[in-house]
């Protein structure tokens, strides 16, 4: 058995969701090979052959690679993958992108945002919004599998020193091309891999209330702000802050939600973290249910006292 | 331009689904059933590009039971043109319906197919993806902002980072996210009118596609279920439990 991990990565470095990605493929169990596709991504590559149990890296560096399109992401990792039983990616934007059209091109099912490995053929994900578990089994000769990172510890980032070998990346593909990005620039902690996430939700009411009463909260503990849908859908947030089942998955060791409800779809993002504080002014609030520790108030009282209180 | 849009019919988004008692899946018997969320928000994209001129025909395919022709015939309400129903009573999974949308496509010749980024039942996220790859189309997944001219897509993408604008060469696939736009919704009159507008069935058979699964469901579990903690009385009870008993204050 070998697994080919598709690194997730900004050219100079691994992204964290990379080493969570990579200890799931131990325990696949076989020969880690990490392809690294991007455009002067040496670096990547080099932290990629630094990573313990990583047999080899591929490195695929071409200029067409800088911003790659799913297109060009599905080529390489097709070229990569000849030979390998498993594919896998971080389930981030990423991964979700490019990997189902691997596993098309290949004829095999994706096994998507897996939660567990079972054994080599057998995987448990999340459905229905994280309220039910399903035990799948694929028959399929090679698994194209997206790892959920916050269900796997990362494994150690040093100590390992595999062979990089260059890969010819296919041409550029005529379909698509990469236009502009526009990312948010924050001092923060990412959302995806904080390890202390202050969440607000539409009780913020608005953009200015947002920021105001949870910023200084979010510097004092060195945490990312996420936001609900509804604080997304109304503009308090960047879309990318949103938690939940159609948005980013954390786990971060503290997790406070403020004028948060709870439905559903918010607590598939966020339910698995290891502390929960809930802070809403309706104690009947399907948060409650889930938080550890829970106040019931008003927000803009109690933010602003915690703040304080925690000097 | 011709849009193809594929509908999943879901359990409703407010149902708090209950898994069966033999492990075999989830209770569907008597429970709300709806069109995907983000289905809805691709009937209505289509929509507002054949209000703008864009496109001149909308038509909608729903893969599945009997019951997705109430799926169609809603977004047939919100202004498609004519629905297509691939009828079957088998299970499938996101690579089959990939090829069912494909030879659908081939018989249709859409230049655009807008799917939802994701089923909020089996939350896969694949199908517009791979039927992307079986076509040897173009794609652009999780869009949030789409234009279409001179026979390409510009689409901005919803990642994890920010914002990417991607352009895609047309005949192309586009995935929707959330914030793509907020639909409308069916008036009692278009209601009525859906109901005279035209529905083909056709079966997996006829499409020349075996939609036999490649994952094999060996059991569906309730998640383990998180304890209820405690009320705090004062922001200093909090502060003093997280600090001493909770131990994540640094
Ligand atoms: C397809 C689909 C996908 C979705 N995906 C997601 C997702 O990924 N993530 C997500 O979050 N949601 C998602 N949702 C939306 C979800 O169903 C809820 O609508 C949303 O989470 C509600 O956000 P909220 O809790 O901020 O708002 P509300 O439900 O309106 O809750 C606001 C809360 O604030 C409290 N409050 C009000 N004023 C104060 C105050 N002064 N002080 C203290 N508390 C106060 C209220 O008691 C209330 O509990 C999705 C929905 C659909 C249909
Ligand atoms: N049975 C189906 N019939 C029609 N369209 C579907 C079906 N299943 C999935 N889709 C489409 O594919 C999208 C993504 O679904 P999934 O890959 O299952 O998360 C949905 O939002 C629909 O647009």
């Amino acid at each position: 058995m070998s697994i080919l991990v598709i690194a997730e990565h900004d050219n100079a470095g691994l992204r964290p969701a990379t080493l969570n990605t990579l200890a799931a493929a131990a325990k696949i169990g076989g020969d880690i090979i990490v392809l690294v596709a991007g455009s002067g991504c040496a670096g990547a590559a080099a932290a990629a052959a630094a990573v313990p149990g990583v047999a080899k890296v591929l490195s695929a560096d071409a200029a067409h690679l800088a911003h790659p399109t799913a297109e060009d992401l599905a080529a390489v990792t097709l070229a990569a993958a000849v030979g390998h039983s498993h594919v896998l990616a971080p389930a981030g934007s990423f991964g979700k992108n490019f990997m189902p059209r691997v596993a098309a091109t290949l004829d095999v099912a994706q096994v998507s945002d897996i939660v567990e490995v079972v054994s080599a053929d057998t995987f448990v994900r999340p459905i229905y919004a994280g309220n039910a578990l399903a035990t799948v089994q694929s028959a399929d000769p090679v698994k194209v599998v997206t790892v959920r990172a916050t269900a796997f510890d990362p494994v150690a980032a040093t100590g390992g020193s595999a062979p990089v070998e260059a890969l010819a990346a296919p041409a550029a593909s005529p379909l698509s091309a990469f236009v502009s990005q526009e990312l948010s620039t924050s001092a923060r902690p990412e959302l995806g891999n904080a390890r202390v996430v202050v969440t607000g939700g539409r009780a913020l009411g608005s953009a200015e209330a947002y920021a105001s009463v949870l910023e200084p909260l979010a510097d004092r503990l060195g945490a990312a702000l996420g936001a609900s849908r509804a604080a997304v859908d109304s503009g308090y947030a960047p879309n990318d802050s949103q938690v939940g089942q159609t948005g980013k998955i954390v786990a971060p060791d503290l997790y406070i939600a403020i004028g948060v409800s709870g439905a559903i779809q918010h607590l598939a993002g966020m339910k698995d973290s290891k502390v929960i504080v809930a802070i809403n002014k309706d104690e009947e609030a399907a948060i409650f249910q889930v938080a550890d520790y829970g106040l019931v108030g008003d927000l803009f009282e109690l933010v602003p006292q915690l703040v304080r209180e925690l000097g | 331009m011709k849009i193809l849009v594929p509908v999943k019919r879901v359990i409703d988004y407010n149902v708090k689904i209950r898994v069966a008692a033999d492990g075999s899946g989830v209770e569907t018997a008597n429970v709300k059933m709806s069109m995907n969320p983000f289905d809805e928000i691709a009937v209505e994209e289509a929509v507002r590009l054949k209000e703008a001129g864009i496109a001149t025909e909308v038509v909608v395919v729903s893969a599945g039971v009997a019951g997705s022709v109430d799926t169609l015939r809603t977004a047939m309400a919100l202004g498609a043109d004519r629905a297509i129903h691939v009828n079957t009573d088998a299970e499938l999974q996101p690579l089959a319906v990939a090829k069912l949308l494909q030879a659908v496509a081939g018989r249709e010749q859409p230049q655009l197919v807008i799917c939802g980024k994701q089923a909020i039942d089996d939350d896969a996220n694949q199908t517009g993806q791979m039927l992307a790859a079986l076509l040897g189309w173009g794609q652009a997944a999780f869009a949030s902002k789409v234009s279409v001219a001179d026979g390409r897509a510009s689409v901005t993408r919803e990642i994890d980072g920010g914002l990417e604008t991607v352009s895609v060469a047309l005949p192309a696939v586009i995935t929707t996210d959330l914030r793509l736009n907020e639909p409308r919704f069916a008036s009692l009159p278009n209601i009525m009118k859906a109901k005279k507008k035209p529905l083909d069935t056709v079966t997996p058979e006829e499409l020349g596609v075996d939609v036999s699964p490649r994952l094999k469901t060996l059991k569906v579990a309730e998640p383990p279920k998180r304890q209820a903690g405690v009320k705090v009385a004062s922001v200093a009870e909090l502060v003093a439990k997280l600090r001493d008993e909770a131990k994540v204050l640094r």
